[in-house]
């Protein structure tokens, strides 16, 4: 489903913000992104969704071949893959509903089928009752479920959740993971970029570790070096 | 969708609206004011153009037998449709009747100072000269007025205000786009935040582009509707002393199929007006 092959990114200042990652993602997996600030999770998300191009490397997207890909088609890309950022990115002077629409309505849907949609959706997430509040009006937890839904609403194959639980008190931050979990279950791959250790010990997912942007683990990989060892 | 966030970009700063609308507004009014003028002194013009007329005024001394046989000389030619001989006493009677409520200019003239005249009518306008000609040569005749320098007067009036009018209008035009840019380009940049989060959604370039383009070609059509309904209207309430004014000429009232002929070209006028200064903006702003 993601494929990063011996991906390196050097920004205009001489600093490698990743050297030489290979990474690959099945598709329904969920993955955690593990490193400490700078460690180059957030360049992977943005690599990804072609918002900056890598110095050296290939990135493949399903079939898309990221590097490679024309303008005009990174809209379509965007589309395939929702973000949850790291800042949230939610239009303060728009209520939930209509910054959860958003996708919807650039992706050309009707009024009415968007409408349906967004309701499903905030229902899935959990803040229905929030649909006409401003941003300003929501607590942390709130906006973060909002994200989500805005991320969720076109039914992506990939979601990427840039640290969703940043902010936010272990309790709220336990059901964001829990609901990115649910979305996984029903098919969406999803990776998610934290450095909250509780809840990578808590979930036992595939993690993928990152140090000022070499690849410092990776779950996978170990575990078919033991199967190998084994054999 | 388009029309829904041009209308919030709109909505939401309703000062720029204003100033746009407003510059759009002068320089279709501006438009529309030249176009009517220059459009009613051509049709003076023809009008003018159209009375091969002169009037000769005679000498104060000037005989009877002398202005009938120049009128018999005259007759002769075959080049004369209509003669008609004004006397003293018919000048100051048409004197009196032109300024009857003016009772201090009535006292001051009498029959002595108006001199007598012959008003003749060519039938063909190239017949003048040849008819000028022999009034010129006239002893008794003091002064001809030439319907032909009028009309070159008028001439020239008339292109000094096209170029004037053309000239005004190039520069409000071109402030128009200024303006327009700026104002778009202010928006595009107050928006930053949200254009840059529409296109990491997947929102293509000219879903972003479409609301500031079409915001601009609204701005020109609400400024030209304004600016001609306006000039419209100065015309309509004005007609009464216009007409008056320029009484015999048919001018008013102005045809209305005119009047939406040239509301529909300043309408398209404004429309690539506005398409071209947004376009403008969204290239310079939206990288």
């Amino acid at each position: 489903m993601i494929k990063l092959e011996n991906v390196s990114k050097k920004f205009g200042t001489g600093v490698f913000a990743l050297s030489d990652i290979s990474i690959a993602v099945d598709k329904g997996e969920f993955v955690f992104l593990v490193g400490a600030t700078g460690a180059g999770k957030t360049t992977i998300f943005r690599l990804l969704t072609r918002e900056m191009l890598p110095t050296d490397g290939t990135i493949m997207v399903g079939n898309w071949d990221v590097v490679k890909l024309p303008h005009s088609k990174i809209p379509h890309l965007r589309k395939k893959v929702g973000v949850v950022f790291q800042d949230l990115k939610i239009l303060m002077d728009r209520t939930i509903f209509e910054n959860v629409v958003l996708p919807l309505e650039v992706a050309g849907f009707k009024s009415q089928d968007a409408r349906k949609k967004v309701e499903e959706v905030l229902e899935k997430v959990g803040i229905v009752n929030h649909r006409d509040k401003f941003p300003i009006q929501l607590s942390g937890g709130e906006l973060q479920r909002a994200a989500i839904a805005r991320a969720l609403v076109l039914t992506p194959e990939i979601i990427l959740a840039d640290e969703p639980t940043g902010n936010l008190d272990v309790a709220t931050a336990f059901e964001i993971v829990k609901l990115l979990s649910d979305i996984n279950a029903k098919g969406t791959t999803i990776i998610m970029a934290t450095h909250n250790t509780e809840i990578i010990k808590n979930l036992p997912k595939r993690v993928i570790g990152l140090d000022k942007g070499r690849l410092v683990r990776d779950d996978k990989n170990n575990k078919k070096d033991k199967e190998e060892g084994k054999k | 969708m388009t029309f829904k966030t041009t209308w919030r970009n709109i909505r939401r700063s309703p000062y720029q609206a204003f100033a746009a609308i407003l510059i759009m507004m002068l320089t279709f009014l501006v438009a529309s004011f030249f176009t009517f003028l220059l459009v009613g002194s051509s049709k003076v013009i023809s009008y003018f153009e159209s009375k091969p007329t002169l009037t000769a005024f005679f000498q104060n001394d000037a005989k009877q037998e002398d202005i009938k046989s120049l009128e018999k000389n005259l007759k002769t030619t075959g080049k004369v449709a209509v003669i008609k001989f004004v006397s003293k006493q018919e000048a100051l009677s048409i004197y009196r009747q032109q300024n009857k409520n003016d009772p201090l200019l009535l006292d001051l003239v009498t029959e002595d100072i108006l001199p007598a005249s012959l008003e003749i009518s060519a039938i063909k306008i190239e017949d003048l000269p040849s008819i000028h000609g022999i009034l010129k040569s006239s002893p008794i005749v003091s002064q001809i007025i030439y319907q032909k320098e009028v009309v070159s007067t008028l001439i020239s009036w008339t292109n000094a205000l096209r170029r004037i009018g053309i000239g005004l209008i190039i520069v409000l035009g071109v402030v128009s786009v200024f303006i327009i840019v700026t104002i778009i380009g202010i928006k595009i940049s107050q928006k930053k935040n949200d254009i840059e989060i529409m296109r990491l959604i997947g929102a293509s370039g000219w879903y972003i582009r479409w609301p500031f383009i079409i915001e601009g070609i609204f701005y020109g059509i609400v400024g030209t509707i304004l600016g001609f309904g306006i000039a419209t209207g100065s015309i309509w309430y004005l007609t009464p002393f216009l007409s008056s004014f320029l009484k015999g000429i048919p001018i008013f009232p102005v045809s209305p199929i005119f009047l939406l002929a040239l509301l529909g070209v300043e309408l398209f006028i404004a429309i690539v007006l506005g398409a071209f200064s947004s376009f403008l903006a969204v290239l310079r702003y939206l990288k």
